[in-house]
Parts: structure tokens; C-alpha cells; sequence
């Protein structure tokens, strides 16, 4: 059996007398209720080296710590074990527990017994206390082997990087930057702004979106504590907590930002039309272009691919800033903290062709109804259907488009009715002559003033029908939509006709996300937003120190929910920020020159960069501020000159002998 | 808890080992507790801070004490805490593929899984294969005698 490796930094705690204690929480019912906690503390304390045992009814508790406390003065301690819940969440709770009466924080060591064993045994309660009993074994036989690390500190840069300029974003900036960090805010479209630029009117006020965002925008622009870096991706990401390097890539506008002055005539000699991608596709726009009105910073960006190189903008141009020969430039930034609002996407029913989307003219997605809607909008605020350019009169709405349905999405986006809501009041307004159906599977109405907006489009009197449509086609003569529902409260099927039917689409992850993921190694979760490190009480942290998440980013927010993780993000950064130091993770690879040959193998194996040989000596060397302590060089040393702190081979091993138990077999 | 022990009682629970590293898989079985996705009694996990820490010798230890079956899992490839530990995982398993099936163990002992800290209902439903599996061969060969 593999021996203890003399790991040259061995110290006086492996030689004394291990006095563990072992704490059984009952998490109220959550273990009590299935594991019988009395009987697992009693076997426990049958095993060597356990002093005392106890069971609380919430050990996280006051009461529950002050028990642990005076547990380890009156029968001197030396070693806690906590079978509670998850380490992830608890384990900093009660590493403080112990450290506040003198033992090191890692002689603690965090037993699973709920999310591992009560939660997810719930009818085999007694199979579910004899495998507590195995997992709070494997805890004791490992605490005793636990050896004291010290936690490092390292310094903090006071600088900040937001990814992501939509709302969420620049109020994170906003906010970081009036506290007096240095905030850099990059963002991949050439306008900060996001999504929320490209909204009408939001709900449940009505009030005009960019109305209300524009001025922000402008407040981003004005503060001097923020670098925006519109029109720029993040491309590498190295370093740790406190201090992350960063490189950004500034794509090429083609033209000079400096001198720029966003009048727009290149565009009104620009022959070439494409598109408008910020009118989602509907109208046209020049190959050199200002993204939109409101946009900030005010400068046009040409677009290289549809451009035909006339040089008629470069004509034009008073302040000669053309520049066709630009090329991508960089930037690499050192900061403390990153706050990722990379935002979202609306989904697009065009693939599936969910409801004739993309075969039948008139319909469209609700985002592209916006843009109708929006008084600088490709029609300037006229409601007219694709096909021919006609007011509609019957107007259908479908909600839950890739959403709420095993076939796209499963989750609720939770914006969808209300923007539907909105909207209908909207048309209902502008032109009362208009006939709305919403066609719904459940309204959703959480929030101030939301239920109030759903009770006033009904009193305008849009009509709700509960239920999906079941078959959508196309009179080929009018172009009306001819749908067929089931009223599902009424208990009949239906046969309507609308002259538009706009689609309710959903919220979903963006490219931005999956690269955010990649480039900080962020948890993703299965419906593809990013993950936040507890959903309930560390909602903007990430598993990342230093790393936070505003927005859609972590999945479906309306605005104002989005604006507050903004402000949480930076208020959650200001900790570091201020006190200008993190501490790390004690747990590090530790090399023992006495057994270590000098093979190299090893080195590849980091992706830190952390070992380095020591030529002189002819052995390996791990940098403490580098390793990050995944342990894989450890398992890849063929010496065993390698280990890992508070995962060496004796500890871990220690955990899978007494998995099992040695039964005396009956005669 | 003695008809656990004997392999030939029906309500006999295999003893598997799985290894989980702390970013992805262990909360992964953290997720299927928060979700409260049943599963059998029979996995005791063990965590690490990433698969790439897992030895072979932790994996050879396991069986020569007694596992029914061990897995072996870890983040999705690309989605290491630590850039690219599950990588060198991959090609640590093909090892242990080997040296397992030399000590005579069948490849229903043997598992590695890539599940991500939000795929509760995958661990619990990987869990539940790998037992009912591990049930139709009975106790490993190597399991020492008065052992549970």
C-alpha cells in the first residue's frame, strides 16, 4: 500500500493525537428525516480517535456552531468533521467555526450526507443511514490525515473589466466607476446599449425604451472612470483573482475613432444597401453606417464585407477619417475583477419554422413587431404586415415560441407576456380599430405593476385565448393567417384569421455566453445559461473568485431584475476592490526534491505554467502563486515526488479504504 | 444491514466508488440531491479538485478493497475548471481501461463520465445504470471476503 511520502514541509501536527469530533446536522427534517442521525453518531463514536460526537438540529445555526465551539475546547480538539450539507455552499461557515478557536481552517473536513445521501434516498431510510455512516467514516478516517495550509493573499488590482454593454453592463460600469474604480467596458457591437436599445417601450410603464436608456448611455460615455471599448471582443483571459490579464481585440471600424464625428454623410453617399440588422433585417442600411441614432460612442463603422470600395464615403468625409487599410488592434489589460453581461439573443423560429414562421409573410417574431412599433423604425411607428405593406386590422399574438415546450426550451422565458401585454395595449392604442387575440398557455404576472398592465390590455379589450395553436396556414389569395386553436378553457376548437401574427419568442443563450464560458472556465447549466455559484444566495458569484454575472447572462431577466444584478455585481467587486487584497485557496502541489528524479513529466501536464525545473538541482519546482491546485501533475509523477495539499494520496486513500466495512462472516 | 452483505440476497446493494471532481461532477450529485432525483444506496463519492487528480493507484486501491465498480468523472470536455485536467483524465482512463481488464475485471466495473454541475438528473440516472448493471454480474471478483 502506498505509504505517507515524507513531503519535506511535514510538521509537529502528523505526530500528535488525533482528537476528532464529529458534528450530525439534521438540516431540520431535510437528513433527520430520513437518516436516523442518533444511530450514525453513535457508531461513529465507536470509532478510534472520536472523542465526542453530537447531533443538531441545524449545526450551520448559532447554536449549532457555539455547540461545535465549546466541543473543541472541553475535549481539546484537534479535528472537526461536519456531516451536513454541501461543502460548496457550507464549508467556508464552518472552516471560520474552527479557525475562531485556534485550529487551522483545513482541519476540517465536510461530510455530504444530505445532497449525496438524505435528498436523494428519501424511501430507503435505513440503506440511507447505513451509507451515512460509510460517508461520515470515510470523513473521520480522512480528517485525522488532515494536515495544516495556510490560505495566501494575494494583491488586487483596483481595475475593473465589464464584458457586455447592455443594460446590466453599464450599470455595473456605472456603478464601479462613481465608487472610483477604473472601469473597462467592452463591448462586441458598435454601440453600447444592448438589447434594450432596440426595444419600442418597456413594460409595464410603457415608457419609451431608449428614451429612458439613451441618457444612461450617455452618463457611461461622460464618466470618466470608464474606458468604453465599443466594437471589441474579449479574446484571452489569463491570471486568477485580483489579477486577471485580459486581451482585447478592437475590430477594425475602418475608419479613425478620434476624428470621426458620427455626421453620417458617409452614409447618405454609400450606394450599397444591406439589411438593417438592428431593425431585425426589415428596411436598409449602408455598408458604412451610424449603428443608430442614439448610439455611443457616435461614430460610423463600414462594413468591410459588403462594401464595394468606391471610395465615395472617403470623398465625403470632412474630417478624411476613412481609412480602408485599418486593421484589428489590441489591448492587454490587467485587472482585479470581471463581470460578464454577454446578454442574450431572442429565439429564432426561422430553422423549425415553428408556426409557418419564414414560409407565410405575415408572420413575425415579436422583436421584429418592436421594430415596427418604434417611431425610428423601418416604417416610423406603423404596424404594416410583410406581404403587402397593409395596416392589419386582426392581429394574433402566439406566446411561448421556444419557450415552455420539451421540443426548443423547457424554461419559462418570463418576459414574454408581458411583452405581448405591451405590445397589444400598444397597436390597441396607436390604432383602437385593431382587433388583438393573445393566444397563451399561462399568463405570467409576478411584479409591481405587471398584473395591473395585463388587467388594462383587457379592459382595452384585447381578448386572451388559452391555448397553442394547433395548425397555422395561409390563405394564398389574402395572405391572412388562418389559425386553428383549441380554446382550452372553453373546451372547443377554434378556426381565426389574422391579417398578422407575430410570435412571442423567447430568450436564449448568445455566442457570447459559450465564449464567456470558455475563455473563465464558467459552469454552464442544461438550458444553456451560464451558472451562478448558489441560485439562491450567491446569485451574481461565480464559481470563479473574482468573476461575476449580470444579466440574461445567468438566464431570463426583465429589465429591472437585470439593472439590479448590474449594481449587485459591482457591489459585490467592491469587496475586493477595496480592501485591495483576495485570499486563495491554501491547496497546492508540493514537490519533494529527495524522490523527485527530474523526468519532466510533469511540466506539460500544468496549464499554468507552474512548475518550472530547477536546473542547478535537476528537480521540479512548483510557483505557489501559479498552481491553482488541480492535483493533475500529482497523479502524472511517476515518483511520487508530487503531492497535493489536503489531497494526498494517504488522504484520499484513506476515504476509499473504509468506503467498506469488515463484517465478520457467520461460521 | 447483514443481508446487504451477502451477495446473493436480493436486496443486495453493489458498493461503488466515485471519483468527482469539485467544480463539475461533485456538483452535479449535488444538483441531483437539490432536484431530489432518486437513486440507489450504492455510490460513495469521493471528491477531488479535478479528474486529472485522480491516480490509478486511487482506482486500483478501491477494487483491491472491495468496489463493485468505480467511477471515474469530471467536467465536460472544454469546460475544465482547470483548462484541460479532464483531458489528460481521457488519456489516464485508456490506461485504467487496460490494467482492469488485466486483473480480470469485467468493463462493467470501470466508468468515466463527463457531467456537468447542473446535470443532477444525468449523475442520478448514470448512478442507476451503473447499479442495475453491476447487479446482473454480482460482487467483483476481487470484493476480500467480509467486506461490504
Amino acid at each position: 500500500m502506498n505509504e505517507v511520502l515524507d513531503t519535506g514541509n511535514k510538521d509537529a501536527s502528523q505526530d500528535e493525537e488525533k482528537r476528532v469530533g464529529v458534528f450530525v446536522c439534521e438540516c431540520g427534517v431535510n437528513i433527520g428525516g430520513v437518516v436516523d442521525t442518533h444511530a450514525v453518531a453513535d457508531y461513529i463514536a465507536t470509532l478510534p480517535g472520536v472523542l465526542v460526537t453530537s447531533v443538531n438540529k441545524f449545526t450551520c445555526s448559532d447554536s449549532g456552531q457555539a455547540d461545535i465551539q465549546q466541543k473543541i475546547k472541553e475535549h481539546n480538539l484537534n479535528r472537526v468533521v461536519v456531516a451536513a450539507c454541501s461543502p460548496k455552499t457550507h464549508e467556508p461557515t464552518f472552516r471560520a467555526c474552527i479557525e475562531e478557536m485556534g485550529l487551522n481552517q483545513y482541519f476540517l473536513e465536510f461530510v455530504n450526507i444530505r445532497d449525496h445521501c438524505s435528498w436523494i434516498h428519501m424511501w430507503e431510510k435505513e440503506k440511507a443511514t447505513e451509507k451515512a455512516k460509510d460517508l461520515v467514516r470515510m470523513g473521520v478516517e480522512r480528517a485525522k490525515l488532515l494536515e495544516p495550509l495556510q490560505a495566501s493573499e494575494v494583491p488586487v488590482i483596483d481595475k475593473a473589466l465589464v464584458v457586455g454593454a447592455g443594460v446590466a453592463g453599464m450599470q455595473a460600469a456605472l456603478d464601479l466607476a462613481d465608487m472610483g474604480f477604473k472601469v473597462y467596458l467592452v463591448e462586441k457591437e458598435p454601440s453600447i446599449g444592448g438589447r434594450m436599445a432596440r426595444f419600442d417601450k418597456v413594460f409595464p410603464t410603457n415608457d419609451c425604451s431608449i428614451c429612458i436608456l439613451g441618457p444612461k448611455m450617455v452618463e457611461v460615455a461622460r464618466n470618466k472612470n470608464i474606458e468604453i471599448m465599443s466594437y471589441s471582443e474579449v479574446q484571452e483571459v489569463d491570471g486568477y483573482v485580483g489579477n486577471f490579464k485580459v486581451k482585447v481585440e478592437h475590430k477594425p471600424r475602418y475608419l479613425d475613432v478620434g476624428t470621426c464625428t458620427g455626421c453620417a454623410k458617409c452614409s447618405e453617399v454609400c450606394p450599397v444597401e444591406v439589411p438593417y440588422d438592428f431593425n431585425e433585417g426589415f428596411g436598409t442600411r449602408k455598408a458604412i453606417y451610424v449603428s443608430f441614432p442614439q448610439a455611443v460612442p457616435l461614430r460610423a463603422v463600414l462594413d468591410k464585407e459588403n462594401c464595394i470600395n468606391c471610395k465615395a464615403c472617403a470623398k465625403t468625409c470632412e474630417s478624411k477619417s476613412i481609412n480602408y487599410e485599418q486593421e484589428a488592434s489590441f489591448s492587454e489589460l490587467e485587472v482585479g475583477v470581471i463581470i460578464g453581461a454577454v446578454g442574450f439573443k431572442t429565439y429564432d423560429p426561422a430553422p423549425r419554422g415553428d408556426y409557418g414562421y419564414g414560409k407565410y409573410d405575415n408572420i413575425i417574431t415579436a422583436m421584429e413587431f418592436e421594430r415596427l412599433l418604434n417611431a425610428a423604425g423601418p416604417t416610423g411607428g406603423h404596424i404594416v404586415r410583410p406581404s403587402d405593406c397593409k395596416e392589419p386590422i386582426r392581429v394574433g399574438f402566439v406566446n411561448c415560441v421556444g419557450s415552455r415546450d420539451k421540443e426548443t426550451n423547457i424554461y419559462c422565458s418570463g418576459v414574454c407576456c408581458m411583452y405581448t401585454i405591451k405590445n397589444a395595449q400598444l397597436l390597441k392604442e396607436k390604432r383602437p380599430e385593431t382587433d388583438h387575440t393573445v393566444m397563451y398557455i399561462d399568463i405570467r404576472t409576478p411584479f409591481r405593476a405587471y398584473e395591473e398592465s395585463y388587467n388594462r390590455a383587457r379592459n382595452l379589450g384585447v381578448k386572451f385565448l388559452r391555448g397553442r395553436p394547433v395548425e397555422v396556414t395561409e390563405d394564398p389569395k389574402t395572405g391572412n393567417i388562418k389559425v386553428r386553436v383549441e380554446d382550452t378553457l372553453a373546451g372547443e376548437m377554434r378556426n381565426l384569421e389574422f391579417d398578422l401574427l407575430v410570435l412571442g419568442t423567447g430568450v436564449v443563450p448568445n455566442e457570447g455566453i459559450n465564449k464567456l464560458q470558455q475563455l473563465l472556465k464558467l459552469s454552464k447549466a442544461t438550458d444553456g445559461f451560464l451558472m451562478e455559484a448558489h441560485p439562491k444566495l450567491r446569485p451574481v458569484d461565480t464559481t470563479i473568485d473574482g468573476v461575476y454575472l449580470a444579466g440574461v447572462a445567468s438566464g431570463p431577466k426583465d429589465i429591472p431584475y437585470a439593472v439590479s444584478q448590474g449594481s449587485a455585481c459591482a457591489s459585490r467587486a467592491t469587496i475586493l476592490l477595496k480592501n485591495k487584497k483576495a485570499t486563495t485557496e491554501g491547496i497546492t502541489a508540493i514537490v519533494n526534491p529527495d524522490v523527485c528524479v527530474g523526468c519532466e513529466v510533469c511540466i506539460p501536464m500544468c496549464p499554468f505554467q507552474a512548475i518550472k525545473m530547477d536546473e542547478q538541482a535537476g528537480k521540479a519546482n512548483v510557483m505557489k502563486a501559479l498552481c491553482k491546485g488541480c492535483g493533475t501533475c500529482v497523479a502524472a509523477c511517476p515518483t511520487g515526488a508530487l503531492e497535493q495539499d489536503h489531497f494526498k494520496n494517504n488522504q484520499v486513500i484513506a476515504q476509499v479504504k473504509n468506503v467498506f466495512r469488515f463484517e465478520e462472516v457467520p461460521a | 444491514m447483514s443481508a446487504d452483505a451477502k451477495p446473493d440476497a436480493g436486496g443486495w446493494e453493489p458498493k461503488i466508488v466515485a471519483f468527482c471532481c469539485n467544480w463539475c461532477s461533485y456538483g452535479g450529485a449535488d444538483s441531483a440531491g437539490m432536484g431530489r432525483f432518486q437513486q440507489p444506496p450504492s455510490a460513495r463519492i469521493i471528491r477531488v479538485m479535478c479528474s486529472g487528480r485522480i491516480d490509478p493507484i486511487h482506482v486500483f486501491n478501491a477494487f483491491l478493497e472491495g468496489a463493485d465498480a468505480v467511477l471515474v468523472t469530471g467536467c465536460h470536455i472544454g469546460d475544465c475548471h482547470y483548462v484541460n485536467g479532464n483531458d489528460k483524465t481521457k488519456i489516464k482512463y485508456k490506461f485504467l481501461e487496460h490494467v482492469v481488464h488485466e486483473l480480470g475485471l469485467e468493463k462493467e466495473r470501470l466508468y468515466l463520465n463527463w457531467i456537468s454541475a447542473s446535470e443532477g438528473e444525468k449523475f442520478a440516472n448514470f448512478i442507476r445504470d451503473v447499479t442495475e448493471e453491476v447487479k446482473k454480474i454480482g460482487p467483483s471478483p476481487l470484493k476480500p471476503e467480509g467486506v461490504a
